[in-house]
């Protein structure tokens, strides 16, 4: 198991470093002087130059790579050029509501869709799970920004239980910030949902066909205790694959969702530094996101490891 | 000699037979010919001139003059639904070309050579996993500027690792198989083997994920240029639709509900499509569905 491991955690490590150079390069070929932009259009070339070496721009390509890389590590990602602050404090307060509401749909799809996901496969082909699938088939269709336009509608325009956008900051107490994140989360969880329900039911419906649930039930277990304890535990790895590739969905669908409800998230800064070409911040996001998916991926794969305990043993 | 039967034969009247008795499949089929067929038809004739702004008629709500009712700069709805369904369509289809045109001769190659180049390729497929597709978009459409053009170059970037390894996949479970062996005993190459006999046997697969493709990509084009990276005004496309309908929510709705339920029928079909194709060619599929 250890083995198993270890070359997970080489390969995320890799993948790691390799995808900072990648953002790394990207960021190098894209047009615009940092330096520039930062004094203006009135500035001479003299005065460019000098910033240009103050900032190290002037350094060879793989020392300033070294350089970014070994400040990433020390979460030290540099100045933002439009803001002058340290990218790092622009971050953490936006994170402070984008992870939030990754996590609260995250934890929404997966309470929706286990339950739908058994539901529909200890009824396989009668009408509940007909309904079920189908309802799903519906959900998968739907683009989470225009499900989050008609929440909006129905339950701020209409109904008028919930703000219709903004976030009043977790200082305004955390049933306040909560409302506000409420709608987001819902619509970023149900098309979630939607999916896993599906993967959590035909996985299931596969285990239920093994012997050792046949086993099981001949043994004289009830039902019920055969498959929430037997066959939910056996279906859990494609369910969990499903949901490592979910949650770097989550994250990059913030993005859009933060646009649509107006929320100081991560997804509304990377909008705004694009617009501003402060490039530095754009890279820092991608760089966090990038990682954080690479971390959930490498959580996932351990997590294997705990459910299944045949991987244990293997290599 | 070539050896063409790989599989058990199905006659074609037994496909044709179980396309009819498959309920998934025939609705999705029906869905997706209406669609292309509105997109067809949006080139020739549409109730209105998309182009055309008539401020006395903006924002009216659906009405017999105009079904889907009118925008904010007096455009007809329907119109400009069908309209954007060839962008949509057009965007998705040729980034489920570009990513199957690159993506299954990588992923053949792969499990053909098996070692290094194997080991190399999948790497590569790690990190690009590891940038969620939206976020490589907008890193694409932030270098190139938006555009339909790169929406369609991001929306296919992502789709070449999706493709390498269902082709991959694929190709490793046909290879120990005996036919492949007798290929080899009769001396033909690696390449050949691939055109002649793996591509055949992993159509299936492709095709199937091809329709999942085509929607994830209906959607993707629809994300982007709702955040205004896809394609520009004045061309219609549904995403944006949607963009200029959020700030009018209040006063009218119909601007976003129609566009939304264009996306959401269209990859609805696709799906029940694909779903349907699964079934039909593959009878391992449909056990567990």
């Amino acid at each position: 198991m250890t083995a198993y491991l270890l070359k997970r955690l080489v390969i995320a490590a890799l993948t790691l470093v390799l995808a900072s150079m990648v953002v790394f390069a990207v960021m190098e070929v894209l047009p615009g002087d940092p330096a520039r932009l930062m004094l203006g259009l009135n500035a001479t070339a003299d005065q460019v130059e000098v910033l240009r070496n103050q900032m190290g721009l002037n350094a060879p390509l793989a020392l300033r790579y070294l350089h970014w890389a070994g400040g990433l590590l020390s979460l030290d990602f540099g100045r933002s050029y439009t803001y002058s602050v340290p990218v790092i404090d622009l971050v953490r307060e936006r994170i402070a509501v984008s992870l939030p509401l990754a996590l609260i749909a995250l934890a929404l799809s997966t309470i929706i869709a286990i339950p739908v996901g058994v539901f529909s496969a200890s009824r396989q082909g009668r009408a509940g799970d007909t309904l079920a699938m189908g309802a799903s088939q519906l959900g998968v269709a739907v683009p989470n920004f225009w499900f989050a336009l008609m929440l909006i509608y129905l339950f701020a325009v209409w109904l008028r239980l919930v703000p219709a956008g903004g976030f009043p900051g977790w200082n305004a107490g955390i049933w306040a910030a909560l409302k506000s994140l409420i709608l987001p989360a819902i619509a970023l969880a149900l098309p979630q949902a939607a999916i896993l329900a599906r993967v959590a039911r035909s996985a299931l419906i596969e285990v239920l066909n093994e012997d050792y649930i046949r086993t099981a039930r001949a043994k004289g277990l009830p039902y019920r205790a055969v498959l929430w304890r037997h066959a939910l535990r056996n279906a859990m790895i494609p369910v969990l694959t499903i949901l490592g590739l979910q949650f770097a969905f989550l994250l990059a669908g913030t993005i859009i969702i933060e646009n649509v409800f107006y929320l100081p998230g991560l997804g509304r800064l990377i909008f705004q530094a694009i617009t501003q070409r402060d490039l530095i911040v754009v890279e820092s996001i991608v760089m966090l996101l990038v990682a954080a998916v690479i971390l959930i991926n490498l959580l996932v794969d351990f997590s294997y490891a705990i459910v299944d305990p045949r991987l244990r043993g293997r290599q | 000699m070539t050896m063409r039967i790989d599989l058990p034969e199905e006659t074609l009247a037994g496909v044709l037979a179980k396309a009819f008795g498959n309920r998934s499949f025939l609705i999705g089929l029906a869905i997706t010919l209406l669609i292309v067929a509105v997109a067809l038809i949006s080139f020739v004739w549409t109730p209105y001139d998309v182009t055309r702004l008539v401020i006395a008629d903006k924002t009216q709500a659906p009405s017999s003059a105009h079904w889907f009712g009118t925008d904010h700069f007096g455009r007809d709805i329907l119109s400009m639904v069908m309209v954007g369904a060839r962008n949509s369509i057009a965007v998705a289809l040729v980034a489920v070309g570009i990513g199957m045109g690159i993506g299954v001769p990588l992923g053949a190659f792969a499990a053909a050579r098996g070692g290094l180049a194997d080991e190399a390729l999948m790497r590569v497929n790690d990190l690009v996993f590891a940038f969620p597709a939206l976020l490589s978009a907008i890193m694409i459409t932030a270098i190139f500027g938006p555009g339909a053009v790169n929406a369609i170059i991001a929306i296919g970037i992502f789709n070449i690792p999706v493709f390498a390894r269902v082709a991959r996949a694929g190709a490793l479970a046909i290879w120990p198989r005996e036919f492949i062996l007798a290929a080899r005993a009769a001396g033909k190459g690696m390449t050949r083997i691939t055109v002649e006999h793996i591509l055949p046997n992993i159509a299936t697969l492709l095709l199937v994920q091809g329709t999942i493709q085509f929607a994830l990509g209906i959607l993707a084009e629809a994300g982007l240029s709702y955040v205004g990276l896809g394609a520009q005004p004045p061309m219609p496309s549904w995403g944006r639709m949607l963009f200029d309908a959020q700030t009018r929510m209040v006063t009218a709705p119909w601007m976003a509900i129609f566009p939304g339920m264009a996306i959401v029928i269209t990859v609805l079909g696709l799906n029940l499509l694909g779903d349907g194709i699964a079934d039909i060619l593959d009878p391992k599929s449909r056990r567990r569905r």
